[in-house]
């Protein structure tokens, strides 16, 4: 069963390769159903390769599968292989799955739009990117689908190119990439002058070659990588801006691709990490400050995208946050339940603007729960989840996160669990404007006199939706806190082994700190209510420092692009101009100056000719007499 | 009943200088061609006459050399001339000059 696995990345790029030429035949919807085939055959895939990896014994769960060798290059040796254990395992099935259902979704939220297929054929390429990420058994081939996910996010996010907003987005999530993954490139460098390998088990097995120094160096190089990635501070502005993409773009990268696989890097290298405490620390701090920044952010911005975005940043710090403190398999609960409740989110966020016609404003929502009965009710689990309220899955996985945090260091708890008070506030602040209170959206419902009201979505919208929730819901099994041989703690405890933080908390503490985590989330969640349930108007607790994102983009403008933009137009007026254009010219001038006064010698009369050659003779014949009469 | 060499040598300049002259003062193109070919025989004349000096056959030999090229050159040189004359009904030296550069 185990030998089905190559067939996880493969049936993506079967569908982008049908989809590239065929794509304009067979046009809307066919083109939709071939793509979302594709992913969900590769979810199929995945499950089998799980069903044959759950039978195997625990110390044999891992297997390579070698296609061929892609570079030999002196001791360089790269092989384009498959590595596949639970940590990638765990990794294909939610993106395969939560991709497939964003492709089911897509059909229904696509239709119409004029690059139907090219935007399935990208969606293909992308999962097809992101599982080659995923399951590479090297850092070059993980760093190929690396940079294929940040192309194919480039493709995406500026998908509608025609407006500014979007082609500017798309090259601003570029941009922010390409620095991460410059400290992907040295990292890789650095790791493979020391250990002499790019593999992972190989550099692992060498891993005491990288020394103190090269470790804390490696592994904060990763970090930077993954900042850029996964949207974490210094580089997690250009997440929110990402949001121009159609929604079923934003739902895949936020939900099951692109921002996790920061996360998943960090977990694969653990054993790097482990080397390190040093770095171990900056990345928890990282993360907490990502989680913190983007948590206040989001309880001020209006539009409906960019709450759920800063929240993404959020979420993903919790992440970091966990992988910093070592508590690796609580960090991946978090993610597939992130991916879960993300996932519904966003594509209720979609459901919503979809019924509004494309209005994205909290301000002109409420009200909307007696239009939108299934976006409604998927949307309430959503909300419940990501706020941390028992017993949905977010709360059992922020809960496992937040537990290790606490034994490994009480303060950055207390930050966590005030980060998760706002959590709870801004995803209420969300829920309670779109859904309740009076409608104020007839302002966008009028332009479409056609429909007087906003409109349900059609089945396959919902579909995704319903199943989503469901798992939102029930998610919070993968990782109880009590039973340690079930879900994903006895699964992916061996891949991790030694480098695994055990928190020695008793059952005591662990019952208390979930009892910490649902208070706040309560408590976050009424303080919404008795806000925003109402009113939609609070100047003062909007203030324009957490609307303009702490100025974030102020300060880079400030500091990176004014002085860029100055000394770009220094170039164009001064330096091009004056030194490059002047030289060209300069010499140009030169020439033609010589050559005026040259030509004057060619006077075309046939004597002056003569008489020039007659006194170059009597020169000649001077010269070689006077040498005669001297010599 | 022979003169002595330098007598030949001294003759051949005078005919060089003659040519020389002749080339850089008249504008009439068959002129100026005559008086090339002054100078070409005025050298050929010092080249048969330091044969006869050095008792060498080689200097002779080059005469006939350069006999042929200047019969050559006399029919590329007439034909041009030719070509302009028909054209600008003259044959005047000077109105070649718009092939200046």
């Amino acid at each position: 069963m185990l030998h089905v696995a190559f067939l996880m990345p493969l049936l993506p790029l079967v569908g982008f390769v049908l989809l590239v030429p065929l794509g304009k035949r067979l046009g809307d919807p066919l083109a939709g159903w071939i793509g979302t085939a594709a992913v969900l055959g590769s979810f199929v895939a995945a499950c089998v390769t799980f069903a044959g990896l759950q039978g195997r014994p625990e110390a044999t769960r891992a297997f390579t599968q070698t296609f061929f060798s892609w570079i030999t290059v002196g001791g360089l040796q790269v092989k384009a292989a498959l590595f596949v254990d639970p940590l990638s395992m765990t990794m294909c099935l939610f993106v395969t799955g939560v991709s497939a259902l964003i492709h089911l979704y897509s059909i229904g939220y696509m239709k119409g739009d004029k690059e139907y297929t090219k935007f399935f054929i990208y969606l293909n390429l992308f999962v097809f990117s992101m599982l080659v990420l995923v399951l590479a058994n090297n850092l070059l081939v993980t760093f190929v689908g690396w940079e294929g996910v940040g192309v194919c996010s480039y493709w995406l996010v500026s998908f509608w190119h025609e407006r500014e907003a979007a082609a500017s987005a798309g090259k601003k999530a570029f941009i922010y990439n390409r620095i991460g993954d410059a400290g992907f490139l040295v990292a890789m460098f650095l790791i493979f002058s020391k250990t002499g390998t790019l593999n992972y088990a190989g550099v692992f097995a060498h891993r005491a070659a990288l020394g103190a120094g090269g470790a804390t160096a490696a592994a904060l190089l990763l970090l930077l990588a993954a900042a850029g990635k996964s949207a974490q501070i210094p580089l997690f502005n250009w997440l929110p801006d990402a949001m121009e993409g159609p929604t079923p773009v934003s739902a895949l990268i936020h939900a099951a691709t692109m921002v996790t696989a920061g996360v998943y890097l960090l977990c694969r290298v653990h054993a790097i990490l482990a080397l390190s405490p040093d770095a171990r620390w900056v990345i928890a701090v990282i993360g907490l400050a990502t989680a913190f920044v983007a948590a206040t952010i989001a309880s001020a911005q209006q539009d409906i995208k960019k709450v759920l975005a800063f929240s993404t940043v959020s979420q993903i710090g919790y992440m970091v946050l966990a992988v910093g403190t070592g508590a690796y398999v609580a960090a991946i609960f978090l993610m597939v339940a992130h991916a879960f409740y993300k996932g519904l989110l966003f594509l209720g966020a979609g459901s919503v603007i979809h019924g509004l016609h494309d209005e994205q404003d909290l301000k002109r929502m409420g009200g909307l729960a007696r239009f939108l009965p299934w976006t409604y009710a998927t949307f309430l689990v959503g909300w419940l989840a990501i706020a941390g309220v028992p017993p949905l899955s977010g709360f059992w996985s922020k809960g496992d996160v937040l537990a290790n945090v606490y034994a490994k260091s009480p303060a950055l708890w207390a930050f966590a669990l005030l980060t998760a008070l706002f959590t709870g506030y801004y995803m209420s602040r969300l829920f309670f404007l779109a859904f309740t209170g009076d409608p104020r959206w007839q302002q966008a419902v009028g332009d479409h006199p056609a429909h007087a009201e906003p409109h349900e979505s059609p089945w396959t919208m919902r579909l995704p939706l319903v199943i989503l929730a469901v798992l939102a819901l029930f998610g919070g099994l993968l990782g109880l806190p009590w039973v340690h041989s079930f879900g994903l703690t006895g699964w992916l405890g061996p891949v991790f082994g030694t480098d695994l933080f055990a928190n020695h908390l008793s059952r005591g503490a662990l019952i208390g700190l979930d009892v910490a985590d649902g208070i706040v989330a309560v408590v976050g969640l009424s303080i919404a209510w008795r806000l925003w349930r109402k009113s939609a108007d609070h100047p003062a607790l909007e203030p324009v420092f957490l609307q303009r994102v702490w100025y974030w983009d102020d300060f880079y403008d400030t500091v990176i692009g004014k002085p860029g933009q100055a000394l770009a137009r220094f170039s164009a007026t001064v330096i091009d101009t004056r030194v490059i254009d002047g030289a060209v010219n300069g010499v140009a001038t030169a020439v033609k100056s010589v050559g005026t006064q040259v030509r004057r010698v060619q006077t075309g009369y046939v004597r002056n000719y003569a008489l020039g050659i007659a006194l170059g003779l009597a020169v000649i014949i001077a010269f070689i007499i006077s040498r005669t009469w001297w010599s | 009943m022979s003169l002595p060499g330098p007598w030949y040598l001294g003759l051949a300049a005078i005919l060089f200088g003659i040519g020389a002259i002749g080339l850089l003062m008249r504008r009439n193109v068959l002129i100026m061609f005559m008086c090339i070919e002054l100078m070409l025989n005025a050298a050929n004349l010092t080249f048969v006459t330091f044969a006869r000096m050095l008792h060498d056959i080689g200097g002779q030999a080059v005469v006939f050399f350069v006999l042929v090229v200047a019969a050559a050159e006399v029919v590329v040189g007439l034909g041009i001339v030719v070509a302009i004359f028909r054209r600008r009904a003259s044959a005047t030296a000077d109105d070649f000059h718009i092939l200046k550069g």
